[in-house]
């Protein structure tokens, strides 16, 4: 402050008057506060970091994945409305194209058949879509990646999706070849492409398949000669006018093709790759959503801590100022400020963790999602509405510590606080007063004449605890789903799928197949279920009564036959259909007679994956109007013989699909192994830094406050390791309560992500936690506990027992 | 009246230096001193005179920069912290200006906190007993009055059966009726369990009830007096 030469007539100096020197001091100040409190205000600053570096990057990583699809969509020119057919006449497209809200048609015919790559020992699957390499254009346009386009005209040409190359670590060039009508066709790969269609490229298993499954695009021509299919279509895509209803074109578009083997048409909403790419991205919001929250709400608890003790600290100084003529908003703008100070460092590295983060988490999905250009992004208003939130939830901290005190008398304030009152403990008044030493006492009731702050802090740790569970909890739930999934459901190693539904003594033919220990049949035949004005496309499912290879299971691990007399369907697709057991539904079965049919409801069984409904085999067939036949079948397989039955299976023309669960397993585990560390790792070491911060804060402000206590005990000649004991003592306690509180936290917290992201259809995430992730969060937060306890203890160990002889707290 | 024997606590030639910045600050300049067993001796200077900085030495909580202090047979100058907590919990009885109490703690759990970890202790009601607070063992600091905490406190320092009680204005924060409670409790302690006691005061008019009186000023020992007439705490007055 200034030096006044002249004295004022009216008083001392007045504030305003005196220019902005006051300011500048407060500013001194508050830096020079900032400073003594440098480890707390930066552990503080991580926590806000995390906060808003997980909300930049989940939300980035949306926008991100939101922006790169749609503008893909847009330039691709991805469809609206998809439907396959048997086989349906060209000269149907006009009448397509007159369809209200139709702007554009597409037919083409795709085949799914063997594939066949020297070298690869396990069958492939190739999905064959005729293509007009002379005119490009159209819908779901391809974008070379790599080589060249098929010479229009040369035969056997073809361009295969960019990642089953990369998958396969295959070159160009490569002979492939596939069955094409019970013959084996030669293909020669002349380049790789990217297409909208299979921005994730799976046959609908949910898993994705890019070893497995390759999607290849040949003369449109060829491939219809191949298939019998010159002057025919079997696939149709649709572009909508802006204003259209999908719903009501679809419905339309069925019509049409009803009388040629219609599967059904479905909206953008149901295809399979935008389906799984959006559930994804809705992921990103939900992650983004709820776990920042917490970080945020931590973040305002551990400054409403900091300041409430700060200011209390500072009651002389706050007095001064206020008889020095600082009005009670400048006063409280100066913490305020501090705790500005606190956002905007947590910003700075919470916006830089973010870009981080959110571009990392962007190039793990280029492992799963094939854009041609996903680039991320961090948007203005992601950043601006961070940052806001977080400046929020701090001055809501700051200011409910320290209204108090700023709303208060100079003289007041002037005065010391009053000493602190305690009281017998709850089990003392119960009379259980010789349960506890006077240092378990002390400890006890410390935490009860601050029961909000510890039930916050307790709350904190938990908070760290609830994170990491459900964060790693998902490796659990994935285990247990590929466990019900491949132990319990689909038991057989090998899946083969027939070409056209054969007679049941296929089963052993197939039993007969060097190493097949077991061969078992079953009856797939795509449907549309209807229930009031709520329809769905799925299949019916005909199962033997004494399935073993595949079996229906709930969640719960029970198997159920099929229910004679009626269909068993998924729970999920029940709720969907809106049917209970009882209900009537109508059945259209979309292959062979397409025969239609009122059912009941058998029953429902709350499965993991995708929406099932089951018939006994004998009913399906007797439904279908067929002969007692089946079109898949699982196998168990000796390991040892599995490759040679491999190669017998490639070179059956009856089989369409082998399907190796074991391989495709490995892929899976494979890649989601480094996403499942990648998340992992962050969330641990986020919930570390929530668990440090509350931890560290707490143990600091207990030792400011308790200091001249716990001098004193070492004047007494308490040791230091005594004295800490008294002051970690606490915090112990509070951890020990705060880990078990976690675990039901983390587990409800689970459930809530779970639930909100569980529009998905395909698969139902099972709420599956070990007790080796408890284990682990549990330890992950003792061990900050720890490191907090560590660092604070530096300080007990130079306690100033002089100084606290000569002062009164 | 003289007391005999090995002195309890000897110091040699004691000096002691604090740096403050720049400055060099001398607290004590060659301080010498013998304590003798179940002696009262009440040392007196002014603010600044070090008599803070010997009583700190005497006690274990800070080493001389030079000099030599021993508690019997014990070298203090270059004992380790570990050592000087070992003879605080030890030997020594601390009563402070400010009692010092711990606020979630009732008077007799105060005194218990010191007797948990003490070898021969005497029970914590009995301690109290002493300082005429029998009848206020389940009280928090809160719910005391000045007098009555410092009394505390000196059950506290005296429940381990220290060999040496030192007090730091222990009358500083009390008024004059309390103050003089306080004192006689710290008499009656050195005269009847016999504890060599030492008080630290500015206030003169306490010397009267020493055995040995010690004047401090600008870090040495300027002074020594024994009283003729030991006075009780209730005939002196200020």
């Amino acid at each position: 402050m200034g030096v006044h030469t002249t004295p004022r007539p009216s008083g001392g100096p007045l504030l305003g008057e005196e220019g902005t020197d006051p300011v500048k001091s407060l500013d001194r100040k508050l830096l020079r506060d900032l400073w003594a409190l440098k480890t707390q205000v930066a552990s503080i600053a991580l926590v806000i970091a995390c906060g808003i570096g997980g909300f930049i990057a989940s939300f980035s990583t949306y926008e991100s994945l939101s922006f790169s699809r749609d503008r893909y969509y847009d330039q691709a020119r991805f469809p609206h409305v998809f439907a396959t057919v048997k086989r349906a006449p060209a000269s149907l497209e006009a009448r397509i194209r007159a369809i209200p809200g139709v702007s554009e048609v597409e037919t083409r015919v795709v085949r799914d058949a063997q594939l066949a790559v020297p070298g690869i020992v396990p069958p492939m699957i190739a999905r064959l879509i005729g293509h007009d390499f002379a005119r490009h254009g159209g819908m779901s346009r391809l974008t070379l990646k790599s080589g060249r386009w098929p010479s229009p005209g040369a035969k056997g040409e073809v361009v295969v999706n960019n990642r089953f190359m990369e998958a396969r670590r295959l070159a160009l060039g490569v002979e492939a070849s596939v069955l094409l009508n019970g013959k084996r066709e030669r293909l020669a790969i002349v380049g790789t492409v990217l297409t909208p269609e299979y921005i994730y490229a799976t046959r609908g298993g949910g898993m994705p398949d890019d070893e497995w499954f390759a999607v290849m695009w040949m003369d449109a021509r060829s491939l219809a000669a191949g298939f019998n299919m010159a002057g025919a279509f079997n696939s149709v895509q649709l572009r909508l006018a802006r204003a259209a209803s999908s719903q009501a074109v679809v419905e339309a578009l069925d019509r049409i093709l009803e009388p040629y083997g219609s599967f059904g048409g479905v909206g953008r909403e149901d295809q399979i790759s935008h389906k799984i790419l959006s559930q994804e991205i809705n992921q990103q919001r939900i992650f983004g959503t709820v776990l920042p929250s917490i970080f945020l709400l931590v973040a305002a608890f551990i400054l409403n801590v900091v300041l409430h003790r700060q200011v209390n600290a500072q009651r002389g100084e706050i007095a001064a100022l206020k008889a020095l003529g600082y009005e009670d908003r400048r006063i409280a703008w100066h913490y305020l400020k501090f705790a500005s100070v606190i956002v905007l460092l947590g910003a700075a590295i919470g916006v830089a963790l973010g870009r981080w983060l959110g571009g990392a988490m962007t190039g793990l999905y280029t492992e799963f999602f094939h854009f041609p250009e996903l680039n991320f992004r961090t948007l203005p208003w992601v950043v601006a509405s961070g940052v806001a939130v977080a400046f929020l939830a701090a001055f809501g901290g700051a200011l409910a510590a320290i209204q108090g005190v700023v709303r208060m008398k100079a003289a007041e304030a002037l005065r010391p606080p009053a000493p602190a009152e305690f009281r017998p403990l709850l089990i003392e008044r119960l009379g259980y007063a010789e349960l506890a030493t006077p240092a378990q006492r002390m400890i006890l009731r410390n935490l009860e004449r601050r029961p909000v702050r510890a039930a916050l802090t307790v709350a904190g740790i938990a908070g760290s605890v609830a994170i990491l569970l459900s964060g790693t909890f998902w490796v659990d739930a994935v285990e247990h789903f590929i466990d019900v999934q491949f132990n319990h459901v689909q038991r057989g190693e090998v899946t083969v799928g027939f070409v056209e539904p054969r007679d049941r003594s296929v089963v052993r033919e197939l039993a007969r197949l060097p190493g097949v220990k077991e061969a078992e049949a079953n009856r797939v035949i795509p449907a549309r279920l209807r229930a009031a004005n709520r329809s769905y496309r799925t299949a019916l499912t005909g199962l033997p009564d004494d399935a073993r290879l595949f079996r229906i299971v709930d969640r719960d691990l029970a198997a159920t036959p099929p229910t004679p007399g009626g269909v068993l369907l998924t729970k999920r697709l029940a709720d969907r259909l809106g049917l209970a057991p009882g209900d009537a539904i109508s059945v259209e079965l979309l292959e062979g007679k397409r025969v239609k049919a009122d059912l009941r409801v058998a029953g429902t069984v709350r499965e993991l994956a995708h929406m099932n409904a089951y018939l006994r085999l004998e009913e399906l067939n007797r439904l279908a109007r067929e002969g007692p036949v089946v079109s898949g079948a699982g196998l168990r397989v000796d390991r040892a013989d599995e490759a040679s039955l491999l190669a017998r299976l490639k070179e059956m023309p009856a089989v369409a699909v082998v399907i190796v669960t074991r391989t495709l397993l490995d892929t899976f585990r494979a890649q989601s192994a480094r996403n499942i560390l990648f998340f992992t790792s962050i969330l641990t070491a986020f919930a570390a830094t929530i668990a440090v911060g509350v931890v560290y804060n707490n143990a600091r402000i207990q030792l400011a406050e308790r200091a001249w206590e716990l001098a004193s005990l070492r004047v007494l000649g308490f040791t230091r390791g005594e004295v800490s004991v008294l002051l970690l003592g606490e915090l112990a306690l509070e951890i020990a309560l705060a880990i078990p509180l976690g675990f039901v936290a983390g587990y409800w917290l689970s459930w809530l992500i779970i639930s909100l992201m569980q529009h998905t259809e395909v698969i139902e995430i099972p709420l599956v936690i070990l007790p080796d992730t408890y284990l682990y969060a549990g330890a992950v937060v003792v061990a900050a506990g720890v490191a907090s306890a560590l660092i604070v203890r530096n300080r007990i160990d130079n306690l100033d027992m002089v100084a606290v002889l000569k002062t009164r707290e | 009246m003289s007391r005999s024997g090995a002195p309890v606590l000897s110091a040699r030639a004691l000096t002691k230096v604090y740096r403050m910045g720049e400055a060099e600050v001398h607290a004590l300049r060659g301080v010498d001193l013998e304590i003798r067993p179940g002696e009262l001796i009440v040392l007196l200077g002014p603010s600044g005179s070090g008599k803070s900085t010997l009583l700190n030495i005497l006690g274990g909580l800070d080493t001389p920069t030079a000099g030599e202090v021993r508690f019997v047979e014990r070298d203090l100058t270059r004992a380790g912290e570990a050592e000087l907590t070992r003879y605080r919990r030890e030997h020594v009885g601390f009563v402070f200006q400010f009692y010092n109490l711990i606020p979630s703690l009732t008077a007799r759990e105060n005194v218990a906190l010191v007797t948990d970890i003490s070898a021969q202790p005497m029970p914590p009601a009995e301690a109290l007993g002493w300082v005429g607070l029998a009848d206020r063992l389940d009280h928090f600091p809160s719910q005391l009055s000045g007098g009555e905490q410092q009394r505390v406190a000196i059950a506290r320092a005296i429940a381990k059966r220290p060999r040496l009680l030192l007090c730091d204005e222990p009358t500083g924060a009390l008024d004059y009726e309390t103050g003089k409670m306080v004192l006689e409790a710290i008499a009656r302690i050195n005269a009847e369990l016999g504890t060599t006691a030492m008080v630290i005061t500015h206030n003169a008019a306490i010397a009267a009830m020493a055995d040995r009186v010690l004047r401090l000023g600008n870090g040495r020992i300027v002074g020594e007096a024994r009283p003729e007439r030991k006075l009780t705490a209730a005939e002196i007055s200020w």
